[in-house]
């Protein structure tokens, strides 16, 4: 269980990157963040990632704070961030340097086969393409068998077709373990696609405006009209998030006059 | 029955592929030649003013034709007067080059990683770097005297500052992202610096340790000049004296030649370090 309370973040230059974050996650669930740019996703997956660190508030594993990068929670990043002098398996093999040889490559080779790319894992990141690139960075994060994964936008720079096979890797290595996932993202039809909940948020200061439930059945059907309808759904809360005007809560605004008044 | 090898090579898979695309031995080929290009326009000119010097077009007494500076060379090789100084003059090369660059590595380095220090160096090395480096050569010849001593000091003082100077910018320009990768995984200050800082500089750290090596180069003439008994840079100021322009210029070719071969074994020998790179193409 993922539990973030009242987490906010401000940034030495004044800007309120998030305000008042309250989610809690399931073991096993997979969350997306949706929402505009600039309403502070990035951000929230980097203070549980634990590569910055909240201004109030707490992030608790299964009771546990944590405060700074943990064994148990990985994360694939919106570029692959490969080390360019290290060969495919030995970038997978990256994060497992406390384990034995023998059950590291076991490892490795089980992670290479299921995203396919078993016949390149001697070569360099230099030689593969996009796509295979971020499949890679998802099994670098997926082998230390972490509890909770963390996604930013991993998808975001691939064509639709890659983007799909991807979404299937993803759930493929998702059902072995069944981690914890975060997804942010700004694709509504990915959301849909791989999470059991959305969370919509809103800029401004960043904070959470909307959860919705998609209980669709797996695997997905993009031309079912209950997948039209979940898309539709957080499309609308998204399209409300974005106008602050008529649904900002009573509380904010007085909190926004009182800063004006000083 | 060339026709015959051309309808068999048609009629199989492999051989269709072949005569599709040129294989990898032939490109190479076709690579080396224009490599030859290169060659073209100095050997035209030795050609020309080999040619006018024997029609008497030219005395060819301050510029000797290149007959005449290559048998000075071989003569010198075959007295065995030119290993000498090759070999005078590489070894003030390589020991300034170790010093001056082992110095380079370390400080750039330790104010590469770290701010304090960095404040606390690099400010003082920016002053010493403004300073000639001949200039020191008065102070060195007092110091040290005006043996080996005195040059190869002049020569690490050189190389110095050019590795410093890219060891330091190296390690600050490390890419943040591949940094914060190290974080995610909880490496060590000592596993960052060795997985993923030592490989990222690799390739800037050999650039600098080349242009280290020129410097060097640059300097031990400087450093003969001031009173040497052996060494190129010795030939050179005896041609000068002697009134003998076919030794200056046999010497400044083995000046050329050996600082080659020297930059090229360097490439050579930290090539498999960084053959990782995704660039353009092979450095020249």
């Amino acid at each position: 269980m993922l539990e973030l309370e009242h987490l906010s973040k401000t940034y030495a230059d004044g800007t309120r990157a998030l305000s008042d974050i309250n989610l809690s996650v399931r073991q096993g669930e997979i969350v997306s963040l949706i929402g505009g740019s600039g309403c502070g996703k990035t951000t929230l997956l980097r203070l549980i990632a634990g590569l910055d660190q909240a201004s109030t508030g707490a992030i608790k594993l299964d009771g546990e704070a944590l405060s700074g990068p943990h064994p148990s929670v990985g994360i694939v990043f919106q570029e692959p961030r490969l080390l360019p002098w290290l060969s495919v398996s030995d970038n997978i093999a990256f994060g497992l340097d406390h384990i034995s040889a023998t059950e590291r490559k076991e490892r490795v080779a089980h992670a290479l086969e299921k995203i396919g790319l078993i016949e390149h894992a001697k070569r360099w990141p230099r030689d593969l393409s996009g796509g295979q690139q971020q499949r890679v960075a998802i099994a670098r994060a997926f082998v230390t068998n972490p509890k909770v994964l963390l996604l930013d936008e991993p998808f975001s720079a691939l064509d639709a077709f890659t983007r799909a096979s991807l979404h299937e890797h993803l759930l493929g290595l998702w059902e072995e373990t069944r981690p914890t996932v975060v997804l942010v993202t700004h694709d509504v039809q990915e959301a849909v696609t791989l999470a059991d909940r959305a969370v919509v948020m809103q800029p401004k200061p960043g904070r959470i405006f909307d959860e919705l439930p998609l209980t669709l059945s797996r695997p997905r059907d993009k031309t079912d009209l209950p997948f039209e309808t979940s898309v539709r759904r957080v499309l609308t809360a998204l399209d409300h998030s974005l106008k602050p005007s008529h649904q900002q809560p009573q509380r904010e605004r007085d909190r926004q006059a009182a800063a004006l008044w000083w | 029955m060339s026709g015959e090898i051309a309808n068999s090579a048609w009629s199989s898979q492999q051989g269709a592929a072949a005569l599709a695309a040129p294989s990898l031995t032939e490109k190479r080929r076709a690579f080396d030649w224009r490599i030859l290009l290169g060659f073209l326009l100095p050997i035209a000119v030795a050609l020309l003013w080999e040619a006018a010097v024997r029609f008497g077009l030219a005395q060819g007494r301050l510029v000797p034709p290149p007959s005449r500076i290559f048998a000075t060379l071989l003569a010198l090789a075959e007295t065995g007067e030119l290993w000498t100084h090759v070999w005078a003059t590489l070894w003030r090369v390589l020991t300034g080059f170790i010093i001056g660059g082992v110095a380079g590595i370390v400080f750039g380095a330790l104010s590469g990683s770290s701010e304090t220090i960095r404040r606390l160096l690099d400010p003082t090395l920016q002053a010493l770097r403004a300073i000639p480096s001949i200039a020191w050569v008065p102070l060195f010849i007092l110091w040290l005297g005006i043996f080996e001593a005195s040059k190869v000091a002049l020569i690490a003082v050189g190389v110095f500052f050019p590795v410093y100077l890219g060891i330091a910018g190296a390690i600050l320009s490390v890419d943040r992202k591949l940094v914060e990768v190290g974080h995610v995984f909880r490496l060590s200050r000592v596993q960052l610096a060795r997985r993923i800082l030592l490989p990222a500089v690799l390739p800037e750290a050999v650039i600098a340790l080349r242009s280290g090596l020129g410097l060097g180069f640059m300097f031990v003439v400087a450093a003969e000049f001031m009173g040497a008994s052996e060494g190129l840079g010795y030939l050179l100021v005896d041609g000068q004296q002697m009134g003998k322009p076919d030794q200056i210029l046999a010497a400044i070719i083995a000046f050329a030649l050996l600082g080659k071969i020297a930059d090229s074994l360097l490439v050579l020998g930290t090539k498999p370090l960084v053959r990782w790179q995704d660039i353009v193409r092979e450095r020249l």
